[in-house]
C-alpha cells in the first residue's frame, strides 16, 4: 500500500497537494491537464524531487528520505530508459546488480526475461540497434528482473504507434498480474487508462485526488477534466 | 549525508591539491616579498610592456582575423577544411618551435631579409617588441579567426537567404548581419587573446628581453636567475597575479567564446550575391593567401631545415626527449585525475568549478618561484625541477580539461542521472559503466591537449634547471643559444612531430574507447 501523507509539492509558482492511498497490487492511471503535475508527482514518489512537506510511505514505512535506487519501485521515463553504450544484456544486468557484474545465474535469468519480453537472442545488441518498441520491451524486461513491488510509468510508450502501445500495455498487465505489482501510469490517452487501469488518480487544479473508478470518471468527467479531454 | 560526502570527496581532495599548488605557492611568494617598494624602474617598464604588448597583440590578431574569417566563411575552395583544421594547430604548437620558424623566416638570415637586401632595403629585426608581437599574432591570429568564423557560422543560413531575397549586396549584408555579430564576438576574442599574452614567457625569453621588451614573467625569471633577488622575484610574482586576476575579473563580465573547435559547417552554402564581385573576391584571395603563408611558412621552414638533420641529433636530445615524454604522460594523467572529479562536482557545486579555474590566475613562473621558496630550506630545489615541471604543467591544463568536460558532463547528467540513480548505480561501478565510457571522447581530447601543452612547455624548467636536467624544449633553446641551428632545426622538427603525434594519439584513443 502506497500512502501519500499530506504531501505538498512546490516549485516556483507551481503547487500540488496529495493526500491519498493506493492499495497494493492496484493498477492506477494518473491523468490530468498538461502542466498539472503528473510527472512531478511520480518524481516525488520515485525520489527525484523532494516535496516541501508530507511523507511518502510504502506499507507504512516512511521512504521520504530514501535514495531513488533503494525505493521499492522501478520507474520508466519518457525516454533514456537504457544506457545506449551498453548491450541489452548489460543494461538488464544492472537491474539485478548495480555493481555491474554479470554472474552465470544472472545470465540465465536475463535470457529468460528477454524471451518473456519477446527479445530472444537480442541481448548482445546495443539499444540503438533496436526499434522503439524493442527498446521499450528491454526496459520492461529490466523492470521484470528487478521485481520491485511498484512500477511507475511516466509515459514511456508515448512515442510508439497505437498497436505497439497496446502490446506494451498488455506486457505491463501481464507482469503486474504475475508479480502482484502496483502500477502507477501517467497517460495522456484516456483509452490507455481504460485499457490497463481500473482506477485513476485525477491531477488537476493543484490537487491529486484519491483513486476513483476509471470508467465512471471518464464517462462523467468533472469540468477540469472535461476541458482537457475536449469531449 | 554520508553518501553525499562520499560523492564529493574525490573533488574535495583534487580541489585541495590544486588550491595548495596555486595558492600555497602564492602565499610563499607573498611572505617572502619585500613589498612593491622592491621594484625597480625596469620592473615598472616590464609592467607597462606586458600590458601594451598584450593589448596590441590582441588588437592586431582580431583586426587581421576579420578578413580571413570572412573569406573562409563566404568562399569554398579545395583545402578549405584543412586550412580551418590547421588554424587550430597553434593552440598546441610548442612556442619554441614557432619562434625557431619565425626566426628562420623573419630573422637576420631569414629569406624575408634576404629578399629585402636584394632591393637594398635595411634588414628587419625579429627581436625586441616587434618580434614579441609578431610571435603573439602568429599564435593568436588563428585563434581569433576560429572564434570569429564561429560567430559567422552562428548566423543562421536562413538569415543570409532572407538577405539575398531582399536584394542585399555585400555592404548591406555587412551592416545588417555581420557587424552586429562582430560587435558581439570581438570583445570576447580580444580579451581571450589579451589574457594569453599577459602571461607570455617563452616568446619574451627568446625574442624579447632588454629594457624595451621584457614582460613581467620574464622579469621574474631574470630577478630569480640572474640577480638571485628573491624579494624582487616575489614582488613581481604578486604583480603578475594581480594583473591576471584583474583581467580575468573584467573578462568574466564578457562571455569568452570557446577557444577551440569551430566546426566546418558543411550545411551552409555561400550565396554569390552576398559575397560581392571581383574586388571582394580579390580581397578574400589575398586574405587567405597571406594568412596561410604567414602561418605555414615558418613551420615549413622548420621542417625544410630540420628533417634532414633528424638523423644527426646529439645524444642529449634523445635523453631530453625521453624526459619530456615521461613528463608529458605523467602530467596528462595528473591533469585528468584532478580535472575529472572537479568537473563532475562542478555541475552541482560552484566551488568545484571555481577551484578548477584557479590555475588561470597563476602563472608557471609564479608557481615555480613559490615552490622554490618553499623547498629551499629543506632540499636543493634543482632536484625538484622535473616534479615541479610536471605539477605546473598539469595544473595549467586543468582549466582547459574542465571546460572541455563540463558541457559533456551536463549532458550526461541530464540524460542519465535519473536512470542511474533509479538503478542505484554508483561509485566505481558508475564510473566504469557510465561516466568513463560516455566521456571517452572529451577525456581523450583533454588528454591530448594536456600532453601537447606539457610536451611543448618552456617555463618552469628554465627556472630550476642546472643545465643538465632538461626537457626537449629546453634542449632546443640551448641549441639555439649556442647557434647550432641545423641541430636546433632537427630538434624543433622532432618536438613538433612528437607534440602533434601525442595529441593525435590521445584524441584518437578517446574516439576508439567511445562505445557509441
Amino acid at each position: 500500500m502506497l500512502t501519500l501523507d499530506n504531501l505538498i509539492i512546490e516549485q516556483g509558482d507551481f503547487r500540488l497537494s496529495a493526500d491519498l492511498t493506493i492499495p497494493a497490487g492496484a493498477r492506477v492511471a494518473v491523468i490530468g491537464p498538461s502542466g498539472a503535475g503528473k510527472s512531478t508527482l511520480l518524481s516525488v514518489i520515485a525520489g527525484f524531487f523532494a516535496a516541501t512537506q508530507g511523507r511518502v510511505l510504502w506499507r507504512g514505512e516512511d521512504i521520504t528520505q530514501t535514495d531513488p535506487g533503494a525505493r521499492p519501485l522501478s520507474i520508466l521515463f519518457q525516454d533514456q530508459n537504457l544506457f545506449p553504450h551498453l548491450s541489452v544484456t548489460r543494461n538488464l544486468a544492472l537491474g539485478l546488480n548495480p555493481a555491474g557484474k554479470v554472474a552465470a545465474t544472472d545470465r540465465t535469468r536475463i535470457e529468460t526475461a528477454l524471451i518473456r519480453a519477446g527479445l530472444e537472442g537480442m541481448g548482445a545488441r546495443k539499444p540503438g540497434q533496436l526499434s522503439g518498441g524493442q527498446q521499450s520491451r528491454a526496459a520492461l524486461a529490466r523492470a521484470l528482473l528487478r521485481a520491485r513491488p511498484m512500477l511507475l510509468l511516466d509515459e514511456p510508450f508515448a512515442a510508439l504507434g497505437p498497436a505497439l502501445k497496446a502490446e506494451m500495455l498488455g506486457l505491463v498487465a501481464q507482469i503486474a498480474r504475475e508479480q502482484g505489482t502496483t502500477v502507477l501510469m501517467v497517460s495522456h490517452d484516456p483509452e490507455d487508462a481504460r485499457a490497463l487501469c481500473p482506477q485513476t488518480v485525477l491531477v488537476a487544479d493543484g490537487v491529486a485526488l484519491p483513486p476513483q473508478d476509471t470508467q465512471s470518471l471518464l464517462d462523467h468527467p468533472p469540468p477540469s477534466l472535461r476541458a482537457y479531454l475536449g469531449a | 549525508m554520508a553518501a553525499r560526502a562520499r560523492e564529493i570527496a574525490p573533488a574535495a581532495v583534487a580541489g585541495a591539491v590544486l588550491a595548495a599548488l596555486v595558492i600555497g605557492t602564492l602565499v610563499a611568494v607573498a611572505i617572502r616579498a619585500g613589498g612593491l617598494s622592491g621594484l625597480r624602474t625596469s620592473d615598472l617598464a616590464a609592467i607597462r610592456f606586458t600590458l601594451w604588448q598584450a593589448a596590441l597583440s590582441a588588437l592586431l590578431s582580431c583586426a587581421l582575423a576579420i578578413p580571413v574569417a570572412r573569406a573562409l566563411h563566404r568562399r569554398r575552395f579545395a583545402g578549405r577544411d584543412l586550412l580551418i583544421s590547421l588554424m587550430g594547430a597553434p593552440f598546441i604548437l610548442p612556442v619554441i618551435v614557432a619562434v625557431f620558424g619565425l626566426i628562420a623566416v623573419f630573422g637576420r638570415r631569414g629569406f624575408i631579409n634576404a629578399a629585402l637586401a636584394h632591393f637594398g632595403i635595411e634588414p628587419l629585426s625579429i627581436y625586441g617588441a616587434q618580434g614579441v608581437i609578431t610571435a603573439h599574432v602568429f599564435f593568436n591570429l588563428p585563434l581569433a579567426t576560429r572564434m570569429i568564423l564561429h560567430g559567422w557560422q552562428a548566423i543562421p543560413s536562413e538569415r543570409f537567404r532572407l538577405a539575398a531575397s531582399l536584394g542585399f549586396g555585400p555592404t548591406q549584408t555587412a551592416r545588417q548581419l555581420e557587424r552586429p555579430m562582430l560587435r558581439a564576438v570581438l570583445p570576447g576574442a580580444f580579451l581571450a587573446i589579451f589574457l594569453v599574452c599577459l602571461t607570455s614567457f617563452a616568446v619574451a625569453l627568446t625574442l624579447g628581453g632588454g629594457p624595451r621588451a621584457t614582460t613581467v614573467e620574464l622579469a621574474i625569471y631574470q630577478a630569480f636567475r640572474f640577480d638571485f633577488d628573491m624579494g624582487r622575484a616575489a614582488s613581481l610574482a604578486l604583480v603578475q597575479v594581480a594583473i591576471s586576476v584583474t583581467a580575468l575579473l573584467i573578462a568574466a563580465r564578457v562571455t569568452l567564446p570557446a577557444s577551440f573547435g569551430a566546426g566546418h559547417d558543411r550545411s551552409f552554402a555561400p550565396i554569390a550575391q552576398l559575397s560581392g564581385g571581383a574586388a571582394h573576391t580579390a580581397l578574400d584571395v589575398a586574405a587567405i593567401t597571406l594568412a596561410a603563408a604567414f602561418l605555414l611558412t615558418p613551420i615549413g621552414a622548420v621542417f625544410a631545415r630540420g628533417l634532414p638533420a633528424l638523423s644527426n641529433l646529439p645524444p642529449m636530445i634523445w635523453s631530453a626527449t625521453a624526459t619530456s615524454l615521461i613528463i608529458a604522460l605523467a602530467s596528462t594523467i595528473a591533469t585528468l585525475i584532478v580535472a575529472l572529479p572537479l568537473a563532475l562536482a562542478a555541475t552541482r557545486h560552484r566551488w568545484a568549478e571555481i577551484t578548477a579555474m584557479l590555475p588561470m590566475t597563476a602563472s608557471a613562473l609564479v608557481m615555480g618561484t613559490g615552490a622554490f621558496l618553499i623547498a629551499r630550506p629543506f632540499i636543493n630545489p634543482t632536484s625538484l625541477a622535473l616534479p615541479m615541471v610536471l605539477l605546473t604543467n598539469a595544473a595549467l591544463s586543468v582549466p582547459f580539461a574542465t571546460r572541455i568536460l563540463l558541457p559533456e558532463i551536463r549532458t550526461l547528467r541530464a540524460d542519465y542521472d535519473r536512470l542511474a540513480s533509479s538503478l542505484d548505480l554508483r561509485g566505481i561501478a558508475r564510473l566504469r559503466l557510465l561516466t568513463l565510457p560516455r566521456l571517452a571522447r572529451p577525456l581523450g581530447f583533454s588528454a591530448g591537449l594536456a600532453a601537447a601543452f606539457s610536451m611543448g612547455d618552456l617555463g618552469v624548467i628554465t627556472l630550476f634547471s642546472d643545465g643538465q636536467t632538461r626537457t626537449l624544449p629546453l634542449a632546443l633553446f640551448q641549441l639555439m643559444g649556442s647557434y647550432r641551428m641545423d641541430q636546433a632545426a632537427g630538434a624543433a622538427s622532432l618536438l613538433l612531430i612528437l607534440t602533434f603525434a601525442l595529441f593525435w594519439a590521445l584524441d584518437r584513443l578517446g574516439h576508439y574507447a567511445d562505445p557509441r
